[in-house]
């Protein structure tokens, strides 16, 4: 690899991390997800810096896009705050963690994770809506919500609350341990487990990334794993590839730049297996 | 609108604040940061604990005084990272508001493990 000094390092780390923002954002998949195995493969940043600074711009990005989800009239604020409990103290555990597993393990969960989050969000069917009159658990925490449609506005409920519940403290551990949003896995739980309408699955999901990686940030920040030299291109390329992302021009082939993604993402996954498994990272 | 829609909305208009406050320092930090050390060799390969991030607010907040650009980009990091935390301290506000016990609890307690994570993170 070609030396570089801090500056042509910073704008390279910079490019990429913008790249890897503006894909994630126009495929629904997060820029931070692949910012790290890049930073790894491809500059031989070490993996925790790598997963510190990608934590950071998790926050910038999931803060910076709550707005827009709000005006939408999706996100279900008391389920967020519900759900936060289990993902916040999954990431405090996942970020404690974080420091314990060898880090060539780190590198296969990565891996293993990234292929799983780009699998999930492909999918995108969703399953139907938990019946609006179910009561339980979901109805002492009035988890129950309405969202608009084109025909009025539809009341939704919320199943299986203490099992979605467990999925979240799990998405909050891969959060913590990997410095990643893993808003797929949070996906996962709202809509599969919990039928929560997609729109509203995803608008929830969005508002309680940036809480859980603040968790994680405690820990990571004390540890020293969140580099102001690195943290700072990569926050700054991310957020900026994503704010792009999100005001695409309406004539911007997705299905296209998806297939890239899919492909990039898939090889950069399968590197981070490979590099572990042969002790490398 | 609902009660809850127009705290929701407040509190996304807050978050953007504060990722955009947080990204000018960044960038005004990345500034002087890369005019100062722009020419020395980057040192990501091998993961050392830096002593300034350990020392936490009121190391960082002494390196900006004493004009550290490191210093000036930590000082946006931990505005980024205050940033949802504020929301979460204003929900819990907004609750209090609405008299709905039930959250009031349910947001301390995420709170507390945010607050756990960020003065206690050194212990785990």
């Amino acid at each position: 690899m070609v030396a570089m000094n801090v500056l042509e390092f910073s704008f390279v780390v910079m490019a990429i991390s913008f790249t890897a923002g503006y894909l994630g954002s126009l495929t629904g998949l997060g820029g931070g997800v692949v910012v790290t195995p890049a930073l790894v493969s491809l500059l031989g940043v070490d993996l925790h810096f790598a997963i510190g600074a990608t934590l950071v711009s998790v926050i910038a990005t999931s803060s910076g896009a709550a707005a827009a989800y709000v005006r939408e009239g999706f996100s279900n604020i008391r389920i967020g705050m519900f759900l936060e409990v289990a993902t916040t103290i999954g990431a405090v555990c996942g970020a404690a963690l974080a420091a314990r597993v060898p880090v060539n393990a780190l590198a296969v969960i990565f891996g293993v994770v990234l292929i799983y989050s780009a699998w999930l969000s492909a999918q995108q069917t969703s399953k139907p809506h938990a019946d609006p009159e179910s009561g339980g658990v979901a109805g002492k925490l009035r988890l129950a919500g309405s969202y608009p449609t084109a025909s009025g506005e539809c009341a939704y409920s919320v199943n299986h609350v203490p099992a979605g519940f467990g999925v979240m403290a799990g998405a909050g551990l891969i959060s913590g341990l990997l410095g990643i949003g893993s808003g797929a896995l949070k996906v996962l739980a709202m809509d599969h487990v919990m039928r929560i309408p997609f729109k509203v699955s995803t608008a929830t999901s969005n508002f309680m990334i940036g809480v859980t990686a603040a968790a994680s940030a405690g820990v990571y920040w004390s540890r020293g794993y969140i580099d102001p030299g690195l943290a700072m291109p990569v926050m700054l390329g991310v957020l900026l590839g994503s704010v792009l992302g999100a005001r695409r021009l309406a004539g911007a082939n997705v299905r296209v730049l998806r297939l890239v993604f899919a492909v990039v993402v898939g090889a950069l996954a399968l590197e981070m297996i490979y590099s572990g498994l042969a002790g490398r990272v | 609108m609902t009660d809850d829609t127009r705290i929701e909305m407040w509190l996304g208009n807050l978050l953007r604040a504060g990722v955009i406050v947080s990204a000018s320092v960044v960038v005004a930090g990345a500034a002087w940061y890369l005019v100062r050390h722009g020419h020395e060799a980057p040192a990501y390969h091998t993961f050392k604990t830096i002593p300034e991030n350990t020392d936490g607010m009121r190391a960082v907040l002494s390196g900006v005084a004493q004009a550290h650009s490191r210093s000036l980009i930590q000082l946006g990091l931990m505005l980024l990272i205050a940033t949802p935390v504020a929301r979460v301290v204003f929900s819990l506000f907004a609750f209090l508001h609405e008299r709905d016990y039930l959250y009031v609890a349910i947001t301390a307690i995420v709170l507390g493990v945010l607050m756990f994570s960020l003065f206690a993170g050194h212990t785990i």
